[in-house]
């Protein structure tokens, strides 16, 4: 299965469209019957920053498995599932502004500059935005393929903030960070070597 | 006609405003009461314990409720999530259960739990907790003054400073499987810190047996401090004259002191301390320097720079 029909590849992306809104149904649910736990700010920041770099990392590893497999329909994936990461991104920041903050300005204010997790999430989080934006066929006509391209290796350092937001903020167990960090690792150095071997061919 | 006068109310007539306020608890005890009378004996985590004073210092602070109190817990022995000690704690063996209480003392001993639980009158002690992760609680603890035991042991001149030693079994506490802190987790305090009325020898909350993800069989608790500081399960105290390494010292110098005096002014590294959001409140609140308990601690702290000694 190389390549899809237009018909499955609509299949298929309603199919992953709903997939990925599985994690945000199970937290309204949680949250309709109260399920959230003693500190449900708490545990809806950690949710949605979870899912936004599990987003990322999904994100990036299509390139690496279409070209592992072959399989073309990936990429048309591709676009979704990097929206899907803002999606949750924007989650997680108006968790933050509002539930977490209650857009107490002055405080996020000095959050932001002071505390190097902030500031390196809040970083990652704002530089998402332009490349969501530019996330329709229309803007990269405008924009033109190569620049479209160039803007959109954004996502690296985007994703490697946000693994360290999480390193920076987590008190002592490191277990997830450390996950996180391998699978980005990875994906990387897949990226790295596929870079060396176009090189010497 | 002349208009009618109220009686005046004799002044002895009138409910003092701690009994008034009191009510909404009383309430609260009552229906814990029946519950706890309808309900299956396995539903409540512990027995209720007899001859308990009733706490006289009233909060203005109403109490986190006995589901939250016991459902989110820092227990690392039982797993580093908040809900991980409510689930694993089941494991736990509170008897036989010993605490070793040697050092710098004239009268070394080893206490067992039943007899501590009878070493002095139990009051009831509603108090704040302070999570160093910026979270609070209000908690009507069980116990009666460390100080209770630590005279019964004699201190020598010598005891400057006091270690308490968390039980280290990883068959009963899985998270000792990890490597995540230094077991077995190590607290202490300063002799005059241990010695003070507020330093309580905890071994209930909410008129029963300490629940397992709370410390059981005993535990300590130091409301002007973060509570890390509050070792839990614990199996030998120690008087010392060099002040002890603690399991969070060790995990982060620069991030957890010995001291760890709740202080809006002196932020983690990497967080700030001037807010907390209290379980159950929406808005964050102001932070109180060691923790609304200054005017009974802080000369304990005086002449100390107190960013230097977080």
């Amino acid at each position: 299965m190389k390549t899809l029909n237009n018909e499955a590849t609509a299949w298929l992306k309603i199919s992953v469209f709903l997939l990925a809104l599985i994690p945000l149904f199970k937290l309204g649910i949680s949250g309709y019957f109260d399920n959230l736990g003693a500190n449900p700010i708490e545990k809806i920041t950690h949710r949605t920053g979870y899912w936004t770099l599990s987003f990322l990392l999904i994100t990036l590893t299509v390139t690496p498995l279409r070209r592992l497999t072959g399989c073309l329909w990936l990429t048309r994936l591709r676009r979704m599932l990097g929206l899907f990461a803002f999606f949750y991104g924007c989650l997680h920041f108006l968790t933050y502004l509002v539930l977490d903050q209650f857009f107490d300005w002055d405080n996020i204010l000095k959050d932001i500059i002071k505390r190097p997790y902030i500031t390196v999430g809040f970083a990652a989080f704002v530089l998402l935005i332009p490349l969501a934006i530019t996330s329709n066929n229309r803007l990269i006509k405008l924009i033109g393929g190569k620049q479209w391209k160039l803007l959109h290796c954004a996502i690296y350092p985007i994703a490697i903030g946000g693994v360290v937001h999480f390193w920076w903020l987590v008190k002592k167990d490191i277990t997830q960070p450390l996950i996180f960090s391998l699978l980005l690792g990875i994906l990387l150095v897949i990226r790295l070597f596929y870079k060396w071997r176009d090189f010497v061919k | 006609m002349t208009a009618y006068k109220l009686p005046p109310i004799d002044p002895s007539e009138i409910t003092p405003r701690d009994l008034f306020q009191d009510r909404r608890r009383f309430m609260q005890l009552a229906a814990g009461a029946s519950l706890t009378a309808l309900l299956p004996h396995t539903v409540l985590a512990g027995e209720q314990l007899a001859g308990v004073t009733k706490s006289t210092d009233r909060l203005a602070d109403e109490l986190t409720p006995y589901k939250d109190v016991t459902s989110y817990n820092n227990f690392y022995e039982f797993g580093t999530g908040k809900e991980d000690p409510a689930q694993n704690a089941g494991n736990l063996k509170t008897r036989p259960w010993t605490i070793t209480v040697e050092g710098e003392v004239n009268k070394p001993k080893v206490f067992d739990i039943d007899e501590l639980l009878k070493l002095a009158p139990l009051e009831e002690r509603i108090y704040r907790l302070r999570c160093v992760e910026a979270w609070s609680m209000v908690i009507p603890w069980i116990g009666f003054p460390l100080a209770e035991l630590l005279k019964r042991v004699e201190p020598t001149g010598n005891a400057k400073f006091v270690e308490f030693i968390s039980l280290h079994d990883p068959e009963q506490m899985a998270g000792q499987k990890s490597p995540v802190l230094n077991w077995p987790y190590k607290e202490g305090l300063r002799m005059d810190e241990a010695m003070h009325p507020l330093t309580l020898l905890t071994v209930g909350l909410y008129g029963e047996v300490l629940p397992k993800q709370n410390g059981a069989p005993v535990r300590i608790v130091i409301p002007w401090k973060y509570g890390f500081k509050s070792a839990k399960s614990i199996v030998k105290i120690r008087l010392v004259e060099k002040q002890p390494d603690t399991s969070w010292m060790q995990a982060g110098p620069n991030e957890y002191g010995f001291y760890a005096n709740v202080n809006p002014a002196v932020d983690h590294p990497r967080w700030s301390q001037a807010k907390e959001r209290r379980i159950g409140d929406f808005l964050k609140r102001p932070t109180l320097a060691f923790n609304g308990y200054g005017d009974q601690v802080a000369q304990l702290y005086a002449g100390m720079d107190l960013s230097k000694n977080f």
